[in-house]
C-alpha cells in the first residue's frame, strides 16, 4: 500500500532505547512499593514540578493528540478554545479554590471526597461509572494506536495491541502510581521533542505563519466562511454558520469553557489523582498551575500540524494525504501522516516513539486511576474491608492486571463493532456532564444533603440523556447523533450537539440538588464537614514565602500569559 | 523516594540524542534523503537538541544528588 511507512533499524533502536527506559524506571522504584499508599497514592510524597508535568502528559494521551491535530484541520484556529477556555481557567480554579478540600480533606480520591462530603451512595455511583470509564477509555485509544500502527506500518494488529498494553502493565505494576507519574515526566518531554520538528519543518513549508494565513484564506472563502476562519480565533463566533466549528459564542463559552472544562479539569480523577500525590498541600496546588504553561503552548505541538495538514490537502501538488475511512478523510491520522510525509528515517522513529509516549501516559494515567479507585472505593468499601494493609497492596496490584486485561478486551469489542466507540463515549459525556455542579455545591454549600447530591447526579444523567434524544445534529440520520426520542431542535454541528447536552445536564443537576437539598435534613453537622465544604474551613494560607513565590502569584500570570495569547490570534 | 526522576531523563535523552547525531552526520551529504524535511538536517538538529536537553537533565541531577551524599 502507498501509504504505508517504511521504519529502518535507527528508527526501531530509539523505540527500543525509550521502551528500555520506561520499564527501567518501573524496575527501580519496584522496592520501594511496601504498602498501599505508596502503589496507589505514590506515598504522597512527590514535588510539584514532577506532579504538574505529570498532570499535563496524563491528558495528553493518543486520543488528545489525534483529536486536536485532527480539530485543527477541521476548524483550524478555533480549536484553541480547547485549551486558552477549556483548560486553563478551570485549572487556576482546581489550584486556588479546590485542591484545599481535595488534598486537604485526607481523601484519597475524587469518590471518596464524595463519601466523606455527602454519603456512600453518591461515592458509589461515582466511583463505579468512573471505573468503567477509565478501563473504557484506555481500551478505546489502545484500539486507536494498534489499528494506526497496522495501517501504517503493516504492523500486525494483535501484536501492537497486546506488546504496547504489556510494556504499560509492567510499569505500572512494578512501580505503581510513582512510576506512572515519573514516565508521565519523561513522556512528556519526548512528545514535545518528537512533535516539535513537525511544527517547524511545516511552518517552514507552508511559508511562515503569514503563507499559513494565506494559504487558510481561499481555503476558507471557498467553503464559505469570512477570511479568517480558520485563523482567527474569534473570527465568526457570533453566528453557529459564520464559523467552522458550527457554535456560537455563547455556547462556546458556557459549554466548553465553563460546563465541560470545569467537569473534566476540576473532578476527573485522572488528572486530580496526579495532584494529590504532591508532597504538601501547597505542591497539591501548584500542580495544575505548573501543568498549566506548559498547557498553554501545547496548541504549537498538535493544533498547528492540523492547520497546516489543511492546507496541504488543499494543495494538489503537495502530495499529502490522508487515511481514508467510508470514504472520506479520517482526520484523526493527520499527526502519523504527517510524520510520514516530512520526517526522514531516524526522527521518523522519534516521532513515533512520541506517538507511543502519548499514548502509554494516557493509558498509564487510566489504569492507576482505575486501580485507586477499585482498590479503595469499591473493593474496600463494598467486598472486603478491615483487611491489613499488605491485602489492599495486592489488590492495587491484581487490580493493574485486571485493569489492563479489560481494556484489550474493550479494545478488541471497538475492533469489532464500528459504532461502538461513539456510544460510549455518548454515554459517558452523559455521566460527567453534570459532575461539576455536585462538587461544586459539596466545595461551597454547606446545606446540600446526600440524597440531594446523588438524586441531583442521577436527575442531570436522566436530563443529558433526554436533551441528546430530543435534538439532533443537522444533516446526520437519526440515532448516535442525536433525535432518537423525537426531534425538537436541530444543531448546525455535533460538538453544538455535545456543548448544549452538558450546559442542559449541568443546569439540571445544579437545580434538582438546590430543591432535594432544601427538602432533606442534613445527615452531617458542621463539625463533619470541617476540611471538606468552603465556609467551615479554616483559611488556608501560604506562609514563610515572599509574595511573589506564592500559588496565587503563579495563577495570575499564567491568567495573564493565556490572555495574551488568546489577544495575540484573536 | 530514593530515586531521582532527572537521571533517566538525562541518561534516555542523551543516548538517543547522540544516536541521532551521529546518523544526522552519516547521512548529512545525502541531499536526496533529506528532500522531506525541506532540506534540513533535521536528524543533526533533533539530536543536538536531545543531547543538550539531555545532558543539562544530568547536570541538575548531580548538582542535587552531592548534598544529599554529604549528609
Amino acid at each position: 500500500m502507498e501509504t504505508t511507512i517504511t521504519l529502518g533499524t535507527i528508527d526501531f533502536l530509539i523505540m527500543s532505547v525509550y521502551i528500555l527506559f520506561v520499564i527501567g524506571i518501573g524496575w527501580v522504584l519496584k522496592r520501594y512499593m511496601l504498602t498501599a499508599t505508596d502503589f496507589l497514592e505514590a506515598g504522597r510524597s512527590l514535588p510539584a514540578w514532577i506532579t504538574g508535568l505529570a498532570f499535563i502528559s496524563a491528558n495528553l494521551g493518543a486520543l488528545e493528540v489525534f483529536g486536536m491535530a485532527a480539530s485543527g484541520a477541521k476548524y483550524g484556529i478555533k480549536t484553541v478554545h480547547f485549551y486558552w477556555i477549556g483548560a486553563i481557567p478551570a485549572m487556576i480554579f482546581l489550584a486556588i479554590f479546590m485542591m484545599p478540600f481535595y488534598y486537604g480533606s485526607k481523601a484519597r480520591s475524587a469518590p471518596e471526597y464524595l463519601k466523606l462530603r455527602f454519603d456512600e451512595k453518591t461515592r458509589g455511583l461515582n466511583a463505579i461509572s468512573f471505573a468503567v470509564m477509565t478501563v473504557f477509555t484506555s481500551g478505546i485509544s489502545m484500539f486507536a494506536l494498534a489499528e494506526l500502527l497496522r495501517i501504517l506500518l503493516g504492523w500486525d494488529f494483535n501484536f501492537s495491541l497486546i506488546f504496547s498494553a504489556v510494556i504499560v502493565l509492567i510499569y505500572t505494576y512494578l512501580g505503581g502510581l510513582t512510576s506512572a507519574i515519573y514516565n508521565e515526566v519523561l513522556q512528556f518531554f519526548l512528545i514535545v521533542i518528537g512533535f516539535l520538528p513537525l511544527s517547524i519543518i511545516g511552518l517552514i513549508n507552508v511559508g511562515g505563519w503569514d503563507g499559513l494565513k494565506e494559504s487558510l484564506k481561499s481555503v476558507a472563502i471557498e467553503r464559505g466562511f469570512s477570511a479568517g476562519a480558520f485563523t482567527a480565533s474569534w473570527e465568526g463566533m457570533g453566528s453557529a454558520t459564520s464559523n467552522p466549528m458550527g457554535i456560537q459564542w455563547f455556547g462556546l463559552i458556557m459549554g466548553l469553557g465553563f460546563v465541560l472544562s470545569f467537569g473534566y479539569w476540576c473532578t476527573n480523577f485522572l488528572v486530580v489523582q496526579r495532584a494529590m500525590a504532591a508532597g504538601s498541600m501547597k505542591a497539591a496546588r501548584r500542580t495544575p498551575l505548573i501543568g498549566a504553561v506548559p498547557k498553554m503552548f501545547l496548541p504549537f505541538l498538535v493544533i498547528l500540524p492540523g492547520m497546516i495538514a489543511l492546507v496541504l490537502l488543499n494543495d494538489s501538488e503537495s502530495g499529502f494525504a490522508l487515511l481514508q475511512k467510508n470514504g472520506s478523510d479520517d482526520f484523526n491520522s493527520v499527526i502519523p501522516m504527517m510524520l510520514g510525509h516530512y520526517f526522514p528515517a531516524g526522527v521518523l522513529g522519534l516521532g513515533l516513539t512520541a506517538l507511543m509516549a502519548s499514548f502509554m501516559s494516557g493509558m498509564a494515567g487510566n489504569v492507576t486511576a482505575f486501580n485507586t479507585i477499585w482498590t479503595y472505593d469499591i473493593y474496600q468499601s463494598y467486598i472486603n474491608p478491615n483487611k491489613p494493609d499488605k491485602h489492599y497492596l495486592r489488590v492495587g496490584q491484581f487490580a493493574t492486571i485486571f485493569g489492563v486485561a479489560v481494556s484489550i478486551a474493550t479494545a478488541y469489542l471497538a475492533a469489532q463493532f464500528d459504532n461502538i466507540m461513539d456510544f460510549i463515549q455518548l454515554v459517558f459525556a452523559f455521566v460527567n456532564a453534570p459532575l461539576f455542579a455536585t462538587f461544586m455545591l459539596g466545595m461551597f454549600w454547606k446545606r446540600s444533603t446526600g440524597h440531594g447530591a446523588f438524586y441531583g447526579l442521577a436527575a442531570g444523567i436522566v436530563a443529558a440523556t433526554v436533551h441528546h434524544g430530543l435534538t439532533l445534529t443537522a444533516g446526520e440520520a437519526i440515532g448516535i447523533k442525536g433525535g432518537w426520542i423525537s426531534v425538537l431542535h436541530q444543531y448546525p454541528s455535533e460538538m453544538a450537539l455535545s456543548f448544549w447536552t452538558a450546559i442542559w445536564a449541568f443546569i439540571v443537576c445544579f437545580v434538582f440538588t438546590i430543591i432535594i437539598s432544601f427538602a432533606t435534613q442534613r445527615t452531617k453537622s458542621d463539625n463533619d464537614l470541617k476540611g471538606l465544604v468552603y465556609s467551615l474551613t479554616p483559611k488556608y494560607r501560604e506562609e514563610g514565602i515572599k509574595w511573589y513565590q506564592s500559588n496565587l502569584a503563579l495563577a495570575i500570570l499564567v491568567g495573564i500569559v493565556a490572555i495574551i495569547l488568546s489577544i495575540i490570534f484573536w | 523516594m530514593g530515586v531521582d526522576i532527572k537521571l533517566p531523563i538525562g541518561l534516555m535523552f542523551s543516548i538517543i540524542g547522540v544516536i541521532l547525531t551521529i546518523h544526522g552526520f552519516l547521512t548529512a551529504t545525502n541531499a536526496e534523503f533529506y528532500k522531506k524535511s525541506m532540506d534540513i538536517n533535521i536528524n543533526l538538529w533533533a539530536g543536538l537538541f536531545m543531547l543538550a536537553f539531555g545532558i543539562i537533565m544530568l547536570a541538575f541531577s548531580k548538582r542535587l544528588k552531592n548534598p544529599k551524599a554529604g549528609k
